[in-house]
């Protein structure tokens, strides 16, 4: 049975279980017809020109687990940020586990979607906010049917999350092929800041496949930190949807780190529905072999004196690919905006390639907006220098490299996270790095 | 230490150097003068390996090994050093991580373990103070926002710390007001020994006012004209390089 078909058959199956009241019942209904009727993505949609979802639908995934599985807190603690204290929503293939989990109800919301959509006290927000910020295409929709259990988190206006949030979303591999579809909300009020570190980590080399929809609401005067570790087996794939929508002087940034996987797609955008808001996105993907990862980004510039920075920065090895396509949509009424976009790739071997396609489509007259991409290899000079120094060319180059993809770190407010995806990024490229004076 | 004999190279076909004959010996201090275009910055990333430079004849011998095959990183193992004249800012890798990484590149080569991280430190305090450096400094991203003067004492600093038996400074004095440059010049010489050996290159007598040369030579066009002792860099500070010129058309 094709995919799109099973996952039609598993959702009535799937509706008769779950008990929720009939507002989410009637969104999950019309969004499943909606995926019936438009399917998967194809290479034919403008959109997915470059990512093909061909491959990774062929495999057999199990749309529920079986049972449920039980992890130890030592198997997994290299995926937490653990010299942090944060609070923490874990999900084992897809089920929330409570042992893992440090949630809280205390000033701040920090739980489970599964309540958000079950209980009484969610249901003003619930209704405010669910399925009200992501578009409804195939991928959303198909999201939303299956919407169960995710992340919730609710910060009320003028409250400052007293520690970062932290979303891990295990796969244990007990299924021989499985599909995620984890639903996150965060609605942070007026004046309220929450810093959130998201993570997809399998614990196998079995097949996932995880179609992800965050939707985050900033009201005005917010802050919201969002932090995407994405670091996974070699057949792991990932459709990451997330939708920012932004009030008047509100400040959103999202992070983005892809270090590995089969397939990565991030969507990501960003409506600014206020004034003097600043929206930002930045990247570091460094992928290898088949890795494919791919940056689809928006920013809907639709209220005057507004700000957006982007800065997405790849190295590709071997056969890999890389993606970036990156709109901005300034409309006629967002004067004095300040959009700016740069993409900077390096292909280390020739059989690596990048896509990079950005997209400004601006129809106010007063705006400052710039754009900057560069696909190259590392400079000349600074290889001598590193090199007339005792550095051997190998070494030199995954310094050079360490470097151009370090500086995007500065932005990340969480000291204890900026050291460790810099670890990361220094293990990738095999420098050996940082001791501190 | 040094013996360069009938050196050519070239940049993109264009013959620079027309046959460098040149030698240094341990305790030494050389300087090479020359107006602007006649191969001084050539010749110091010749020697230092640099491979946008063809060296189309000649020999490069350091040590009694012939170097001109060898790598930049190869021959910085065997003991050579560049300052250079612009160093290259490198945004994301710190002073500190980038001397360690070099350092132990080094070590690597030779046979060597990692330093321990506490000699490492050690180290780089005492070197850190003989250029009176603020800890901070070490900290930064390499060369990123570095004033001219703290880009050349950082340079010094870099030579201080891999303690190489040829040190070659290219226009180590440009941009240095007069108290970086004392800075600079004092830790170059408290880093002489009887062992080891400098060559600088310069374009004004300046510098050597403070790293006293034991021979200056003269380069231009490609070929080192004139050599002589530290008289010769006031003669070219007064006279300029017309009258040798001059003396080469009269020949």
């Amino acid at each position: 049975m094709e995919l799109k078909d099973k996952l039609i058959s598993s959702f009535f199956a799937f509706e008769e279980q779950v008990d929720v009241n009939s507002e989410v019942h009637n969104i999950r209904s019309e969004a499943m017809k909606n995926f019936e009727v438009s399917g998967f993505p194809s290479r034919k949609d403008e959109d997915w020109k470059y990512t093909s979802l061909k491959s990774i639908l062929k495999e057999d995934y199990s749309i529920f687990p079986k049972k449920e599985d039980a992890i130890e807190y030592k198997d997994v603690k290299k995926y937490f940020i653990h010299d942090i204290d944060a609070y923490t929503v874990v999900f084992i293939d897809g089920i929330y586990s409570s042992h893992l989990s440090q949630t809280t109800h205390d000033k701040i919301d920090a739980c489970l979607m599964s309540s958000a959509l079950t209980k009484d006290k969610y249901k003003p927000v619930i209704e405010k906010y669910f399925n009200k910020i992501a578009p409804k295409n195939s991928l959303n929709s198909l999201n939303t049917a299956f919407s169960r259990e995710g992340a919730f988190i609710n910060i009320p206006k003028n409250t400052v999350a007293d520690k970062p949030i932290q979303i891990l979303n295990f796969s244990t591999g007990n299924e021989s092929a499985l599909m995620l579809q984890p639903r996150n909300l965060v609605v942070v009020g007026e004046n309220a800041h929450v810093q959130i570190i998201e993570r997809h980590q399998s614990l196998t080399d079995n097949a996932v496949l995880t179609n992800a929809v965050t939707e985050i609401y900033a009201d005005k005067r917010a802050m919201v930190d969002y932090y995407k570790i994405q670091n996974d087996h070699a057949n792991a794939s990932l459709i990451d949807n997330t939708y920012v929508e932004q009030q008047g002087e509100s400040n959103c940034s999202v992070h983005t780190f892809s270090f590995g996987g089969k397939l990565t797609r991030n969507n990501l955008q960003f409506f600014q529905k206020g004034e003097h808001i600043d929206s930002t996105m930045k990247g570091v993907t460094i992928i290898e072999d088949k890795q494919h990862v791919d940056h689809n980004t928006l920013v809907h510039h639709i209220e005057p004196n507004c700000e957006s920075h982007q800065d997405y920065k790849g190295i590709y090895d071997d056969k890999s690919v890389g993606v970036f396509n990156g709109k901005v949509l300034v409309e006629k009424e967002a004067q004095k905006t300040n959009a700016f976009q740069s993409n900077n790739n390096i292909l280390v071997s020739d059989k690596a390639t990048i896509n990079s396609k950005p997209q400004l489509e601006i129809f106010a007259d007063d705006v400052a907006c710039s754009h900057g991409c560069t696909i190259g290899q590392l400079d000349e000079d600074a290889m001598f220098y590193l090199k007339s120094r005792g550095i051997p060319a190998k070494e030199a180059r995954a310094l050079l490299m360490y470097a151009f993809a370090n500086n995007v770190l500065s932005s990340v407010k969480i000291p204890e996270l900026q050291k460790r995806v810099n670890k990361l990024i220094a293990n990738k490229l095999n420098v050996s790095l940082g001791f501190d004076l | 230490m040094l013996k360069i004999k009938n050196l050519h190279a070239s940049v993109e076909d264009k013959e620079i150097l027309k046959g460098i004959n040149l030698e240094i010996n341990a305790g030494e201090v050389h300087a090479i003068m020359g107006p602007n275009g006649s191969g001084k910055s050539t010749l110091a990333s010749v020697i230092a390996g640099k491979e946008e430079y063809e060296q189309t004849e000649g020999e490069i011998i350091f040590e009694n090994e012939e170097i001109s095959e060898l790598e930049a990183d190869e021959r910085a193992h065997k003991g050579l050093f560049l300052s250079f004249q612009y160093p290259v800012e490198i945004p994301g890798v710190s002073v500190t991580n980038f001397m360690k990484t070099a350092i132990n590149e080094t070590r690597k080569a030779q046979g060597l373990e990692d330093m321990p991280a506490k000699d490492m430190l050690k180290k780089i305090r005492e070197k850190s103070e003989l250029l009176d450096m603020d800890r901070k400094f070490l900290s930064r991203s390499l060369n990123e926002g570095f004033s001219g003067g703290e880009k050349k004492r950082n340079e010094i600093f870099q030579m201080a710390m891999l303690e190489p038996k040829l040190s070659i400074l290219d226009e180590t004095d440009s941009g240095l007001d007069i108290d970086a440059l004392k800075i600079v010049s004092n830790g170059v010489n408290k880093l002489r020994t009887k062992d080891n050996a400098v060559l600088v290159i310069t374009h004004y007598q300046r510098l050597l006012d403070y790293i006293v040369p034991d021979y200056v030579h003269v380069l231009l066009n490609g070929k080192i004209v004139k050599s002589g002792g530290k008289e010769l860099a006031y003669k070219l500070e007064e006279q300029g390089y017309d009258w040798i010129k001059e003396e080469m058309k009269a020949l």
